[in-house]
């Protein structure tokens, strides 16, 4: 009961894009803060699995939280990309008319990109196939919106909190929450592991968030959690996708997309799917072939011998359909930020900021720390430097020069960097995540073995110990005869 | 800037066999980059025998068959530099490599593409079902098994009945697992008929065919496989649903060129998903070479060896000026065939060719045609033919002379 000691101002529980950007959002402030994670890492929920898009801002209905803080969020995005030394680019978004009656569609959307003060331009069919030459070529016209982007989902998530945690938050991975009491004011969070006090508690635990804010009182609303299954190519050429690319949205959300990631893979997905188990992150043929028919609609030639990846994602959506930003009805020092489905990303810093700025700041008083970090220590990205910066890197930092990962070009310096950090990864997908190793053609056949000698040494396992992912998802089961 | 003559990109069967013909055609400037810790690439793991009867016309085991390379290498002192990837590679044959505490930059006059193939996995395939651990590619368990001495499983399917597979099927069980089943998706197995003996039957280990895995399940490990027939069109056939508790899923599921190098300089890929060639091993890119698993994927080592020779021998004519590039003859794959390599012919050569080729499916009694327009340069009788073996037609000098349009390869029915 070490941590019963240790009263927190604050206690977020759950380390997605949300948990840990109040987190960061709260560092700037003389508070003690923790995090309570369930996994063994933060950002493997819904925001390790979604389509990764900072969108502009132009779908959501007008007044809306979802309209509201995916406008601000956007803007704030360049100045995060730029802090966390996360990659963000603004490619733009394309979304696109297939039919004639479509574009009576696409002009209401415009018009709604008016109203939430987005920026958007009409494009015809021809100027659609400039932009994009390998489109159905029966695209009737677009929607072009210049300040979609797209994002590192791992390393927004990762950065965010090793930022965090320069600036004093504690991580306590590993702990899912069981029960929440309140004892003269202040919060008991008992976990698996122990028990941890605070003032106040905020609920980010995506999918989980209903179960969480249930611990406090009864809610009005619940989670749906609605399965997103997507596949990833490997990154084969420059300029066969440009944009993210959007078929009209329906009802059930934005549609089968396509999208690039930070790394130039292309993406394309998800489907939509309601499902009970929270964490079923499974994949099916059927709805993989569903989401294919659907991809092959807005890009009819998709190499798919390139595809090295599917997986899903369960987005948080709840019975409210829009973002739930707000005190607990019988405390204001229990705050829900719960159904941060699309466009969660896009939004999280400004729904950090207003979190702290607005509800926290309600019930604490916020002083500004003078040592705040605004920035985390740069990652040496040998692909960024240049071939010629390389060479010198590689002279004084020798490490960076034995290439672990061979499709991705990953070396032994860059690994080990993600180990020194705080929030380092402690498992095999922790460093895929943080430093693509394990992310190619391959998808580890080659450096897998490296990367658990290389986690073993650091932390002083046996390669048998160490784990793929989760606890229990060790790869080795046991020495061979000979080895005994 | 420093130069070398001829550098061969991956220090396995092909390029070690490329880089020794090279020398004895009088190249002598020559640099081996191999990205592993020693030479010999993927058959220091295969430590089954197996290895070398057309080569050296006896049973080896991998290592022992590459040893054999490694020693010539020392002996002809071709250098050659351990642990050091390629990151870089332009057009005019500029090569980056990075080791620990280098990047060097090299010009050469002539490059050879040697660098092997890489596994599918299961996100290629689309494996349905659970995101957990135990579900392995037969390569990287054999790694494990072979290299580093760990166990991955105790109850085992196996997906794909590729040689690799075979192969596990054989180690695994030696090493106290129980392998359950080899679970084909094609009506046919992809392996060697003699693994299929030696690996499957003499081990009781069951093998079915038009059968695949609708789904794995496990929570963070792997807890039981599906297996679901398939129809032709390979969908799942509702009904044959067969649950195997298992602890590993080890997938042979096929074997993919190694060709990221080759994206870089925008060289043409053809068929095998490796570059497209002439008779000289030669890519579409001047001067650069390929060899091996990174331009098609061979059944059989000794024939991985005599194609890196061909590319050592045409990089050394190359180097030499030998080359003339006076236009050349397609070779086109036609009924029934998958691939041929090469997919061009010098017209001007002086040398015999071999066509190496694989048909698409199992079939008995058939011809191996190779006609020029209406014209048939040569036909070879094949009691039998199945995609897993290579076949290999010989067209002698005189034949090739003859030809003035593209040539095509089938198979005819007798």
């Amino acid at each position: 009961m070490e941590n019963l000691k240790n009263l927190h101002d604050v206690l977020i529980i759950g380390g997605g894009i949300i948990g840990t950007f109040v987190a960061r959002e709260l560092s700037k402030y003389d508070l003690e803060v923790g995090l309570i994670e369930a996994k063994n890492d933060v950002g493997d929920g819904c925001s390790g699995a979604n389509s990764a898009i900072i969108h502009s801002g132009y779908d959501p209905l007008p007044g809306t939280l979802k309209a509201k803080f995916n406008v601000l969020g956007n803007l704030m995005w360049d100045e995060i990309a730029e802090e966390l030394d996360v990659h963000f680019y603004r490619i733009g978004s394309l979304t696109i008319a297939l039919e004639d009656n479509q574009l009576e569609v696409l002009n209401s959307l415009a018009h709604r990109a008016k109203e939430n003060g987005v920026e958007v331009k009409l494009l015809n069919a021809k100027e659609v196939k400039e932009l994009e030459p390998n489109i159905n070529p029966n695209v009737k016209g677009a929607l072009l919106a210049p300040t979609a982007g797209i994002v590192d989902p791992f390393l927004a998530v990762v950065k965010a909190m090793e930022n965090a945690m320069d600036n004093g938050v504690k991580l306590y991975l590993n702990n899912r929450v069981e029960k929440i009491t309140k004892e003269e004011n202040i919060y008991i969070v008992k976990t698996n592991k122990g028990e941890y006090k605070s003032r106040v508690v905020i609920n980010a635990a995506g999918v989980h968030s209903g179960e969480i804010a249930n611990m406090i009182e009864p809610i009005d609303w619940k989670v749906i959690p609605r399965k997103g299954e997507y596949f990833l190519l490997d990154h084969f050429m420059y300029g066969f996708v440009n944009h993210t690319i959007f078929p009209l949205p329906s009802e059930k959300g934005k549609g089968v997309l396509f999208t690039l990631t930070t790394s130039g893979n292309l993406m394309f997905g998800p489907s939509s799917e309601e499902i009970e188990d929270l964490d079923d992150v499974s994949t099916d043929k059927l709805t993989l072939d569903s989401v294919k028919s659907q991809a092959l609609n807005l890009i009819p030639n998709i190499p798919m011998h390139k595809v090295i990846r599917v997986f899903s994602g369960n987005r948080p959506t709840t019975t409210r359909h829009d973002f739930i930003i707000e005190p607990a009805k019988s405390d204001k020092n229990f705050i829900n930020v719960a159904g941060i489905e699309s466009p969660g990303f896009a939004s999280a810093p400004a729904i950090a900021k207003y979190v702290v700025d607005e509800l926290v700041n309600d019930v604490i008083s916020l002083k500004e720390k003078n040592n705040y970090i605004s920035h985390v220590r740069k990652h040496p990205n040998l692909y960024d430097m240049g071939l010629e910066n390389r060479a010198k890197f590689v002279e004084n930092n020798p490490e960076f020069g034995e290439v672990i990962c061979n499709c991705e070009k990953i070396s032994l310096g860059e690994i080990k960097d993600t180990l020194n950090r705080n929030c380092a990864p402690t498992s095999i997908k922790g460093i895929k995540k943080r430093c693509r190793a394990g992310f190619g053609s391959c998808q580890g056949g080659f450096c897998q073995s490296r990367i658990i000698e290389i986690l073993a040494e650091h932390y002083n396992l046996s390669p048998l110990d160490v784990l793929y992912d989760k606890e229990g998802s060790n790869i080795l089961i046991d020495t061979i005869k000979e080895g005994k | 800037m420093k130069t070398v003559d001829l550098v061969i990109i991956g220090g396995g069967s092909a390029g070690m066999a490329a880089a020794l013909q090279a020398k004895k055609e009088g190249i002598s400037d020559i640099l081996i980059l191999e990205k592993d810790e020693c030479l010999g690439g993927i058959l220091n793991q295969c430590i089954h025998n197996g290895f070398g009867l057309t080569e050296f016309k006896e049973e080896l085991t991998g290592p022992e068959y590459l040893w054999r390379f490694v020693d010539q290498i020392h002996e002809e002192k071709i250098p050659y530099i351990c642990n050091a990837q390629v990151i870089d590679l332009s057009k005019d044959k500029i090569i980056k490599y990075s080791k620990y505490g280098l990047v060097e930059t090299i010009k050469a006059k002539a490059i050879v593409m040697a660098t092997g193939c890489y596994e599918r996995s299961a996100g290629a395939i689309q494996l349905p079902g659970d995101r957990c651990t135990g579900v392995i590619t037969a390569g990287l368990a054999q790694k494990y098994l072979n290299i580093k001495g760990y166990m991955v499983g105790k109850r085992v399917v196996i997906l794909g009945s590729g040689d690799i597979g075979l192969i596990m099927a054989r180690r695994l069980t030696l090493e106290g697992a129980k392998v359950i089943c080899v679970s084909e998706i094609m009506p046919y197995s992809a392996g060697l008929n003699r693994n299929i003996q030696q690996c499957l039957k003499d081990y009781d280990i069951p093998l079915y065919l038009s059968r695949t895995v609708s789904k794995v399940v496990g929570k963070n490990r792997l807890e039981k496989v599906t297996l679901s027939s398939v129809d032709e069109n390979m969908n799942f056939i509702p009904g044959t649903e067969m649950e195997i508790e298992c602890d590993t899923l080890v997938l042979s599921v096929g074997l993919v060129p190694y060709i990221s190098l080759l994206n870089y300089i925008g060289c043409p890929i053809g068929p095998t998903k490796g570059a497209i060639v002439n008779n000289y091993m030669e890519t579409k890119i001047d001067g650069v070479f390929a060899c091996g698993n990174c331009l098609h994927v061979h059944d059989v080592v000794d024939f991985v060896t005599e194609e890196g020779r061909n590319a050592g021998h045409g990089a050394a004519l190359y180097i030499k000026n030998l080359i003339k590039n006076d236009g050349e003859i397609s070779v086109i794959p036609g009924r029934e065939i998958s691939y041929v390599v090469p997919q061009f012919i010098d017209k001007k050569t002086n040398e015999n060719v071999t066509l190496k080729l694989r048909v698409r499916k199992p079939l008995k009694d058939q011809f191996v045609v190779v006609k020029s327009g209406d014209r048939i340069i040569s036909k070879t009788y094949k009691l039998g033919v199945v995609p897993s073996e290579m076949i290999l037609l010989n067209l002698s000098i005189d034949k090739i002379n003859e030809i003035n349009e593209e040539l095509t390869v089938e198979l005819e029915g007798k």
